[in-house]
Parts: structure tokens; sequence; C-alpha cells
């Protein structure tokens, strides 16, 4: 017990830097996955092949590498740094999680039954404006539990960024662990607590969303 | 350090690094045979008639998998040891197995439970009205139906685990990312040995998903890729 309210402080600590990283790779990841998304679907042969190498190499290559290659690579290769750690774990999850989602955003927009398009036609709607207000509303919909889905596997992601360095949770764990080495499983299995009660909203939510994005979508 | 890109350091990083791919390849098929039998485990741990088990091993289930593979590798490789009475040290290999078999079983058990529930619901009852003994209703009419369709996300689970592999090279196994990380270390230049890596690991995906779709076209079943991504 004693360990118990000895390390849940520390473990505090990192708390900021946990919830940062994911909040911030989940707004650029859903981001990147609407223009990749989108991308994938255009007109143009070059953005359309251009967006899929970028789906490929992502998708082809596990994120510890991404991680690992952003924070130590590029600055050699380009001669600049990224500005601090916490943007080169942001911008690999981001990409990571974007590329993965792209694929989600493209599946449930082929997924809006083609009559809405139609409708959309008939009414004289600008190619802009059945997007906007026809496709994507319901699109958005079904895309909703499976984002949900990619938030905890972000949430587990943004754990790879303690080794690049960033002061998140398990950073806090492992710092601890070198002084304390007899109470390696009590730090390892509160921090696997920790990260068990933030997925429990995202849990719940998922569930809420499943039931919600069957509602209002036209479906053949 | 040098700056950008040296084809003399690319040249001299290759044989160093490739040198892994046998234990990471090795590692990600004895993860994979590993999560493929513990996910029965889970499937029949689940199915347990009793209510409050079923509702644990459910919620055992989900704590598994909602909590990030690192830090399970940590456990498990610096924690288990000082576990009071049962705690033994394991070697990094046999811990990498053990943590990314059973993060993996957990979704490999939830493809085993919806190729199950795809099998239709008349079957069973056929089996029943036909008196077929538990053995051969599973193996003469449930499995036959409930496998195809899950061969092509089984399949997709593999190159998902092959990509979580290099996690291992945090507790010491010697696969490609630990040796790129070593050469590094030791010439304090990352930028060739970590694009090889990448290389590498772009090369076998592409050879795998090549793989997954052909076999896909020969079970000639159409499947949701967005559902089997994990």
């Amino acid at each position: 017990m004693d360990t118990l309210t000895e390390i849940f402080p520390i473990l505090l600590k990192g708390l900021r830097i946990t919830i940062l990283v994911l909040i911030g790779s989940a707004f650029f990841s859903y981001i990147i996955a609407f223009i990749s998304g989108l991308g994938r679907l255009s007109k143009n042969i070059f953005i359309r092949k251009f967006v899929g190498f970028y789906i490929e190499v992502f998708r082809g290559t596990s994120l510890i590498v991404q991680l690992f290659w952003l924070y130590y690579a590029l600055p050699i290769l380009f001669n600049f740094d990224i500005g601090s750690d916490i943007w080169a774990g942001i911008i690999a999850i981001s990409l990571n999680y974007g590329a993965y989602m792209s694929e989600i955003v493209r599946g449930s927009i082929l997924a809006v039954s083609k009559g809405q398009t139609e409708a959309g036609i008939a009414l004289n709607m600008t190619g802009f404006q059945r997007m906007r207000l026809i496709i994507l509303p319901q699109a958005t919909r079904m895309m909703l539990p499976e984002f949900g889905n990619y938030l905890i596997q972000m949430l587990k992601a943004t754990s790879l960024v303690s080794l690049i360095g960033l002061s998140d949770m398990l950073y806090y764990g492992n710092l601890y662990r070198s002084t304390h080495l007899a109470e390696s499983s009590n730090v390892y299995l509160l921090i696997l607590i920790a990260y068990f009660i933030l997925a429990l909203p995202l849990i719940w939510l998922v569930r809420k969303m499943e039931g919600f994005s069957k509602k209002g979508v036209a479906s053949e | 350090m040098t700056d950008g890109w040296s084809w003399e350091t690319f040249s001299d990083a290759f044989p160093f690094v490739v040198k892994g791919i046998g234990i990471t390849l090795g590692l990600t098929v004895t993860c994979y045979i590993f999560a493929l039998l513990f996910g029965f485990v889970w499937l029949f741990l689940r199915r347990i008639p009793v209510k409050p088990f079923s509702w644990l091993f459910t919620w055992i289930m989900e704590f598994i998998r909602s909590t990030p593979p690192l830090v399970q590798l940590f456990f498990i490789y610096y924690g288990w040891p000082t576990v009071p009475y049962v705690g033994a040290t394991i070697s990094p290999f046999a811990c990498a197995v053990i943590a990314l078999g059973l993060h993996f079983s957990t979704y490999i058990s939830e493809v085993y439970r919806s190729g199950i529930n795809h099998v239709d619901k008349g079957q069973w009852e056929a089996a029943k009205a036909l008196n077929f003994p538990t053995r051969l209703k599973w193996i003469k009419i449930i499995l036959p139906q409930a496998l195809p369709p899950m061969i092509p996300m089984l399949g997709n689970y593999l190159i998902i685990l092959f990509k979580e592999v290099p996690l291992a090279a945090t507790i010491g196994v010697v696969g490609i990312m630990r040796l790129a990380q070593d050469y590094g270390d030791q010439y304090w230049n990352y930028l060739e040995p970590l694009t090889i890596v990448a290389l590498l690991f772009l090369a076998l995906s592409y050879i795998s998903s090549l793989l997954t779709s052909w076999l896909e076209r020969r079970m000639n079943f159409k499947f949701d890729k967005k559902k089997a991504i994990a």
C-alpha cells in the first residue's frame, strides 16, 4: 500500500504529456485522414498516386520505426530540428494513424448510397455542395465507431514517446523503477491500470457511437 | 556525426542490420503461433456458462487489449521477476513472445468469435436435430463454415504483429531494430541504419500484402479491410 501512495503522484506528473500527445495526435490524424481519404477519391491521378504512396509507406512500416526515424534521422537528413520532442511524437503518431484512418474515410464515403449522389445532381447541386451537405454528414456518422477504436489505439501508442525521452507516464514509471528495483511489478501494474482507466471512457464512447452511427444513414 | 545522406554508410550498415532479420521474423512467427493458440483459450474461457466467470474473462481481455503492449512488455521483463513467490527471470525473447502473443491473442480470439457467430443459426439447430455429438458437430459442420472468413483477417493480424515486433528491441531482443540502434550508438549515425529498417519493413509488408490479396482471391471471399486493422 505504501508503494501505491508513493508511485501514484509520480505517475500523475507524466499524465499531462500522455494526454497532450493523445489530444494532439488525435486532432492532426483526423485532419490527415480526411484530407488523404478525400485525396484518394480525387479525379486527379497525381493526387491519387501521391496519397496512395503516403498511405503505403506509413502503413507498411511500423510506428516505432517511424518515430525513431523522425526523431533521429530527419534532423540529420535535412539539417533541421523538429523543434521539440513532443512534436516528433505527435507528428509520427498522427501520420501513422492518419494513414490507417484514411481508408475508413474512403470506405465510408463509398458506402453512402449512390441514390444520394443522384438526388444531389437532380437538385442541381455542385460537387462541393453534394459532398458537404449530403455525402459527408452521412459518411461521418459511419466513421465514428472506428474513429473511437483508433482513439484507443492512439492512447496505447502514446506510451512509445517515452522511448524518445518524452516525460509521459511510462517515462516516470521507468525512472521510479530504476531506483526501486524490487517494486518493478507494482510500478508497471499501476501504469497498466492507469492506461486502462484512461481507456474506459473511450470504450464507453465507442459503444455509444455504434448505436449512433446506425441511425440516419441512407442505405440500399 | 555526418550531415546528410551517405551511400558509404548505407552499404556499411546494411549487412550489420540485416543480420537481425532472422530473429525478427522468428519472433513474429513464434508470437503468432502463441497468439493463435491462446486465442482459443480465451474463446473457451469466455464460453464458460457461469456468468461471473465469462464476465471476468471478458474484462481481463478488455484490459489486455486496451493497455499499451510496450508497458506489458516491461511488466513481464522487469516486473515479473519481482512478483512475490511466483516470479522468475525470463529471457528477452520469451518475454516478447508472452507479452506480444498475449496482446494479440485477444484480437485473434475476437476473429474466432466473429467467425463462429458468422455460421447460420439453422446450422447449429440442424446439428442438434440430427443428434450430432459435440466433436463431430464442430469438425463436420461449424468449423468448415467458420474458417474461410477468418483466414484474411488472421493474415492481416500477422502483418500487424510483424510491425509491432520492433518493440522487443526495448528489452534487448537483437532483431533488425536493435541492431540499427546499436549501429547508430556506435558510429553516432542513425539516419542510414534506421532507413534500412524502414525499407526492410516496407519490402516485407509489401510482399505479405501481395500474398494476402492472392489468398483472398483464392478463397474468393470479399473481406472488409477497415474492420481488421488493429
